[in-house]
């Protein structure tokens, strides 16, 4: 039942994409998010479109995977659409009671609705072909200049790394302790609100509980080994560009071009 | 009064590239009152199967009949196939969450919609079933042991009465002391209330030495359903799953190669010394 959220899940297989560096695939996202809410015009839409299309066909991951992901936001997507749909002032076009829907909040909704959704399939390309352990190696290499201000760089490129870790492991104990609560007749699904909410404690008491143990299991295990944080801590497998990294750098500055150019920026 | 699984297929992330077969036509009949040991490697769907037994899991093909009801059909009341099929799981102490053990183990009984003075009646005659001394009752249930804790998940479940009872790997993680007590109970619970029990096991010596029958599981497969004597005549084919057999099983088979006549289907310990004081006395 919770084997649906796919964020933060890595798709296992061979591809250009998931032999990326790690940096190359941040900061690509991150170039591309912000294209997104660059544009002005359709084209430019239709163009970061094209582009992420590409980028999953050559992930080799399913498209279904990502489609998977979005499921998650769908809820938040549709109160967007309609905020902007209703609420935004304008030329009318249809009037529903005392609601309007404009043409300027038509436009608004629409770009709203597809920079979500290419937001979110964008940042899954990423996450679905980048182990959590790359992803946090690039982001701490990345992030390595902010040591001058004591920005504690590794430390919180480790949390996010355990973070990312425990979100599957914390899906699977849900998954489990919700069975064995039903196994005891426990209801999840029916009544009213407050019922609901009643009828997580069995399922949320545990889980806190199983949480707070592996943390503290984790914890002696990272002490066991000699954890002190990063001063001083070499890679085993360090980050090094390959040519296909400086490959994919061009793509991204040709993206970045066209963008401006389509876009009109 | 039976379970019937009728060639049941369960396929993981079906329609994934992850998907692959849990379960690969399952075909079994679970009579009433018998204690049936479930054996197999780890992911060799012996807990899917279990999950089937009692409707969290529906089969992606065939079908699954609780007395004569198929549990599929839509006007079928799953809360009272899990009142009536009890399953707990491994480790199932992750499960406790109220502030003192009875009312944990009242939980269960209360969701089946009982007054008040049955779900308590229930939960302590639970706790009495699983032996847990009465001086716990009233203390929280994280400040239990290991073995306490799993009593009382054991109760949990045992307090909503079922007729059937599935143990996923009830033993795991205990001392020797308490994994005999607990096998004990559970054996005195068919024994003593006519309780279908099903065992899901890595130990063989457990298995062995309480069950009426094996199943054992391969790949989603049931390979053999026998009497245990019957069963561990396959050792060697056991081994080659990564199981085993009772190390008695070894000790007979390596006399009976050295040319003592022993039978080969002794199981348990107590069986084996009988057995060779029996072949010794007709020698002498």
């Amino acid at each position: 039942m919770l084997r649906d959220i796919t964020i933060g899940q890595y798709y296992q297989t061979e591809s250009v994409i998931h032999r990326l560096d790690p940096r190359v695939k941040l900061g690509g996202t991150l170039l591309y998010i912000i294209s997104l809410f660059c544009f002005k015009n359709i084209g430019g839409y239709f163009l970061a479109a094209l582009f992420l299309a590409i980028v999953i066909r050559l992930s080799k991951v399913p498209f279904k995977f990502m489609v998977k992901g979005m499921r998650a936001i769908l809820f938040l997507l549709l109160i967007t659409v309609a905020f902007n749909l209703f609420l935004t002032p304008g030329e009318p076009l249809i009037t529903l009671w005392k609601l309007h829907i404009t043409k300027e909040g038509l436009w608004l909704a629409f770009t709203m609705a597809v920079r979500l959704s290419l937001l979110i399939v964008g940042s899954s390309v990423m996450t679905l072909t980048t182990t959590p352990n790359h992803l946090t190696d690039g982001m701490e290499k990345m992030l390595q200049p902010l040591r001058i201000f004591k920005v504690p760089v590794h430390e919180v490129a480790m949390m996010m790394s355990i973070a990312l870790r425990f979100i599957p492991i914390l899906l699977e104990e849900t998954d489990k302790i919700m069975k064995a609560q039903i196994a005891r007749g426990a209801d999840f699904e029916s009544g009213n609100l407050i019922k609901k909410a009643k009828a997580l404690v069995p399922l949320l008491v545990p889980l806190f509980i199983s949480a707070f143990r592996r943390a503290n299991d984790l914890a002696m295990a990272m002490e066991a080994r000699c954890y002190r944080g990063g001063e001083g801590r070499t890679k085993m497998k360090p980050l090094i560009y390959h040519k296909r990294d400086y490959v994919a750098y061009i793509c991204l500055g040709l993206y970045m071009v066209v963008s401006i150019v389509v876009g009109r920026l | 009064m039976a379970i019937i699984l009728d060639h049941v297929n369960y396929i993981y992330d079906e329609g994934t590239p992850f998907s692959r077969y849990a379960l690969k036509d399952i075909c079994l009949q679970i009579p009433d009152g018998q204690f049936i040991g479930v054996i197999g490697h780890t992911g060799s769907g012996k807990s899917t199967l279990m999950q089937h037994l009692n409707g969290l899991i529906k089969a992606t093909e065939g079908s699954i009949y609780f007395n004569g009801e198929d549990i599929y059909d839509s006007d079928f009341d799953k809360k009272k196939l899990r009142s009536k099929v009890g399953l707990v799981f491994q480790y199932p102490e992750h499960q406790l969450f109220e502030v003192d053990v009875f009312s944990d183990v009242c939980f269960g009984p209360r969701n089946l919609g009982l007054d008040k003075k049955e779900v308590e009646l229930r939960a302590f005659d639970a706790l009495r079933k699983v032996g847990l001394p009465q001086d716990l009752y009233y203390q929280s249930p994280f400040e239990l042991s290991g073995g306490q804790k799993r009593r009382v998940a054991i109760a949990g479940v045992l307090a909503m009465k079922p007729d059937v009872l599935i143990l996923d790997e009830p033993t795991a993680g205990l001392d020797p002391k308490g994994r005999v007590e607990i096998l004990e109970q559970i054996k005195n619970l068919q024994t003593e209330s006519g309780m279908t029990i099903i065992l899901v096991s890595h130990s063989m010596e457990d298995v062995a030495e309480y069950v009426d029958r094996i199943l054992v599981m391969n790949e989603g497969s049931i390979i053999y359903d026998d009497v245990p004597g019957e069963i561990f005549k396959h050792y060697r084919e056991l081994e080659e799953m990564g199981l085993s057999a009772p190390q008695v099983t070894y000790v007979m088979h390596a006399l009976r190669e050295s040319g003592i006549p022993v039978s080969g289907d002794v199981t348990t310990l107590e069986e084996a010394v009988e057995e060779i004081t029996r072949v010794i006395g007709s020698s002498h």
